[in-house]
């Protein structure tokens, strides 16, 4: 349950009164998989009112978490994808075909009424389209376009084509995950996808914030590996400045922390099959808690005692501290630890946090939403809770073409024999 | 031209869970008052160092997460620190900090209070588990949010007898900030209409909870648990391998391989360019993979003649990779239409022609140096309101007279101040 200073989204009483934080902003959705659509959701869930828009011809296949599993019963198809979900709550969602002329000219007079266009295409597709940013500029003056691709639209890779593993691997994040002479781990997930829409929202909401001071809109040129080899800035530094280079014997150790430097440091095996136990010694107050706490005769050692005798033994520190957590279950272990105030964790299966953890829980991180083929289903909700104007999520992601009524007749006044024309011309 | 965020005062207490989130807006044109206690934050204290000289103003991680910020230093725990923050507080638009929760309040700088005198302010904590609920005040790291939070399970290796891996360079932290950047927009831009403030709480347990993909829907939606793989998606069954070595020892991730007829031909004219066709004698599947309409997925496995079809386009590229240095592996399929990624070290990539053509690489002058130092730059590219690193990370105390002088304090106050260790 919510704690009581933290009200969330569906009990606050303000939230019902208006549309949320973000109610005013309307937004031209072109985006999708999860690099896309992972930012349009954190607006969405604001309130901003986000229109998907998506082909009738291909049925939306673009996106391919469409109809891609986990599905929640036996049922497949283009609206039951758990991904799409997952990624598209609070959404609407609209069909359009732009091959035609009247497609063209309904998408033209949606733009009219947005503040932003928003797309994850491959760069220059838009252009293609016929809706690049000049195109944009012309019908709607103020019109804030953000454009995410894998290398930006400009530069020597600018065509070429990329998905979150090859974003990670090119921007150095792959090579940064690994233990020693072992090839690199990388990510075990789209990392950089799921990034990649956090900067995304960020650029859509500075741009906001600015055309609210200065009714300026602007284009917004964002290359998912720029944002990707951001993230790694102190090894860059060590490389520019002291010529130190990521790639060189031993390195990387990343299960290990260099900058501060703390020993142990690690992810090590407990009892049970696959089980294991992060543990990290921030200082000599930590490494006397955690002695306290084994009590093996190794944590008496001198040599051990402080810092700079743990990192000078690391090896022998880790396998000598591998024979007590490999006796051990790793919640258990890490209870102990935490308790004596040494920073531990068990490393978590999908099933321990989400259903065991009473942090996930109280913050309310797994919120229920209504999908109109699949029912109730469980999706990620928000790391953030704002005191007076919160998120809430509750719509399920849009089926295929769900809201054209509500759009093309509630926002573009047409009729609804228009509609059904518009239907049987394909254009829809 | 100025930043999108020009305009916006930032007080942050200094602080590894906040620096991303300040140097985020700071390189927005936000103006972030980085405010350390008078013998310098923690962060400057450990190593890298430039010349590799252990000296606070030379501290690299540091001089990362603290570019575009000015620097002030005050001891808040003294009754006249208080009294002084107190005021800077009433300077700013947001408040940025990452204290463990209940210190602030311990010390008599409490945010609730705070937001009640200052009803437009903006209060964004960042915590590792939130400012309340039943683990706030569990001590963790970096790597211990990532083992909770669901990346660690997901990272590592096929072979299971190595440990998972966490991801280095302090992703959970990025994480957090990212998330408190996106919700303190939000607040902001509420603000514009609505004049009021807020309470921002940023929870980077959670953050890694939901920045996990599969991991987390696959439970969500049908109770299933992810395994980690080598270098790929961590998957309820196994799923071959996508990272290959090439002919200079470095990697590459190869991507999916072909599915199309396109694809195919692609392909196979890349081997016959490249003099391989007899050193591999599977290229008549390749011819094959030409003649099908289209690769059906979830046949792979249950059809034979098709099984072999996709083994072979991924063979063909793991026989190229071999044969070419990882880089040119990697441009040569990307020109042909098939994309793949050279795994670079993050050292590499500032000297890669692209990246250095878009101007990603940005050099900063550091007067005290004699020299340039150059940074990773931006991570998007505002047409109208440019990002910017305007300038070096701030030596301890640098904008003491600047800001303090808003609050009408004259040089020899500060002086006294200075005496008494107060800033």
């Amino acid at each position: 349950m919510p704690v009581a200073e933290r009200p969330i989204a569906t009990t606050c009483a303000e939230q019902g009164s208006s549309r949320g934080a973000l109610g005013h902003v309307r937004i031209c959705d072109f985006s999708g998989q999860l690099a896309g659509a992972g930012a349009t959701k954190f607006l969405a869930a604001f309130g901003a009112q986000v229109i998907r828009i998506e082909d009738p011809v291909r049925q939306g296949r673009w996106d391919i978490l469409r109809g891609a599993p986990p599905f929640p019963d036996e049922r497949r198809g283009i609206n039951l994808g758990g991904g799409f979900n997952n990624h598209n709550t609070e959404k609407l969602g609209i069909t359009l075909n732009l091959r035609r002329p009247r497609g063209r000219e309904l998408l033209e007079r949606l733009v009219r009424i947005c503040d932003v266009v928003a797309e994850n295409f491959a760069a220059g597709v838009m252009e293609r389209l016929g809706f690049g940013y000049e195109r944009l500029r012309e019908l709607q003056p103020d019109v804030i376009y953000v454009s995410n691709s894998g290398f930006g639209a400009t530069g020597p890779y600018r065509r070429f084509k990329t998905w979150g593993p090859i974003v990670q691997a090119v921007s150095g994040l792959t090579f940064t995950s690994g233990l020693p002479d072992r090839e690199p781990a990388g990510w075990g997930y789209s990392y950089m996808d799921h990034t990649g829409g956090y900067y995304m929202a960020i650029a859509i909401l500075m741009a906001l914030y600015h055309r609210a001071r200065t009714g300026e809109g602007q284009w917004v040129d964002m290359a998912c590996t720029e944002a990707g080899a951001t993230l790694n800035g102190p090894a860059i530094l060590d490389f520019t400045v002291n010529g130190h280079p990521m790639r060189r014997p031993g390195s990387p150790h990343s299960n290990r922390h260099e900058w501060p430097p703390m020993a142990p440091h690690g992810i090590y095996p407990a009892l049970g099959d696959d089980a294991w136990i992060a543990i990290a010694c921030r200082d000599d107050v930590d490494w006397r808690a955690l002695a306290g706490v084994i009590d093996r005769p190794f944590t008496r050692e001198a040599r051990f005692a402080d810092l700079a005798g743990r990192l000078a033994a690391q090896d022998e520190l880790d396998a000598a501290l591998v024979g007590w957590t490999g006796e051990h279950d790793e919640h258990a272990a890490a209870r102990a630890l935490v308790a004596a105030g040494v920073p531990a964790a068990a490393v978590a299966r999908p099933e321990d946090r989400i259903e065991r953890d009473p942090n996930t829980a109280e913050w309310g991180l797994w919120p229920e939403v209504e999908h109109r083929m699949m029912g109730r289903v469980r999706v990620d909700g928000l790391p953030v809770h704002l005191s007076r104007t919160d998120w809430s999520i509750a719509r399920g992601a849009p089926c295929l073409g769900e809201h054209n009524e509500r759009v093309f007749c509630e926002l573009l006044g047409l009729g609804r024999d228009e509609l059904d024309a518009l239907r049987a011309d394909g254009v829809i | 031209m100025a930043g999108p965020l020009e305009g916006v005062r930032v007080l942050e207490l200094a602080h590894e869970r906040t620096a991303f989130a300040g140097k985020l807006l700071a390189d927005a044109g936000a103006d972030v008052r980085l405010l350390e206690p008078p013998d310098g934050c923690a962060q400057r204290r450990h190593a890298p160092f430039a010349g590799d000289h252990p000296d606070p103003e030379r501290n690299l991680s540091f001089w990362h997460y603290n570019t575009s910020k000015r620097g002030i230093t005050l001891d808040v725990e003294t009754p006249r620190g208080r009294e002084l923050a107190g005021a800077l507080i009433g300077l700013v638009d947001v408040v940025l900090e990452g204290e463990d929760p209940g210190w602030l309040t311990a010390i008599g700088v409490d945010a609730t209070a705070e937001l009640a005198r200052n009803p437009a302010l903006v209060w964004v904590s960042i915590t590792p588990f939130g400012r309340s609920g039943a683990r706030a005040h569990d001590p963790a790291t970096d790597l211990t949010l990532l083992a909770s939070g669901g990346p660690v399970w997901s990272c590592g290796y096929d072979d299971h007898s190595a440990p998972p891996v966490r991801g280095g360079g302090n992703q959970a932290y990025h994480t957090g900030a990212h998330f408190a950047v996106m919700a303190l927009l939000v607040a902001l831009i509420e603000r514009q209409r609505s004049g009021r403030g807020q309470l921002v709480d940023v929870n980077i347990h959670a953050a890694c909870n939901v920045t996990t993909e599969f991991a987390t829907y696959e439970w969500l939606v049908a109770h299933g648990t992810v395994q980690r793989q080598t270098g790929r998606h961590a998957s309820l069954a196994r799923t071959p391998p996508t990272q290959a070595r090439c002919a200079d020892g470095r990697y590459a991730n190869t991507g999916v391989p072909p599915r199309t007829p396109e694809q195919f031909r692609r392909l196979r004219q890349w081997l016959v360019d490249l003099g391989l066709v007899e050193e591999f004698p599977e290229i008549f599947l390749l011819d094959m993979g030409m003649e099908r309409d289209h690769i059906d997925w979830s046949s792979v496995g249950k059809d034979e003649e098709l099984t072999a079809i996709v083994a072979a386009g991924r063979d063909a590229i793991v026989l190229i990779a071999a044969r070419l240095p990882a880089v040119d592996f990697f441009r040569q399929a990307q020109e042909r239409g098939i994309p793949v990624g050279v795994i670079y070290a993050p050292e590499e990539v500032l000297d890669d022609p692209h990246f250095r053509a878009r101007g990603f690489p940005v050099d900063v002058e550091h007067p005290e140096l004699g020299r340039t130092v150059t940074y990773p730059g931006a991570p998007y590219r505002f047409t109208g309101t440019p990002w910017r690193l305007s300038r070096r990370a701030p030596r301890l105390g640098e904008h003491n007279a600047a800001v303090y002088g808003e609050l009408g304090l004259t040089s020899a106050d500060l002086v006294a101040l200075r005496a008494q260790r107060i800033v």
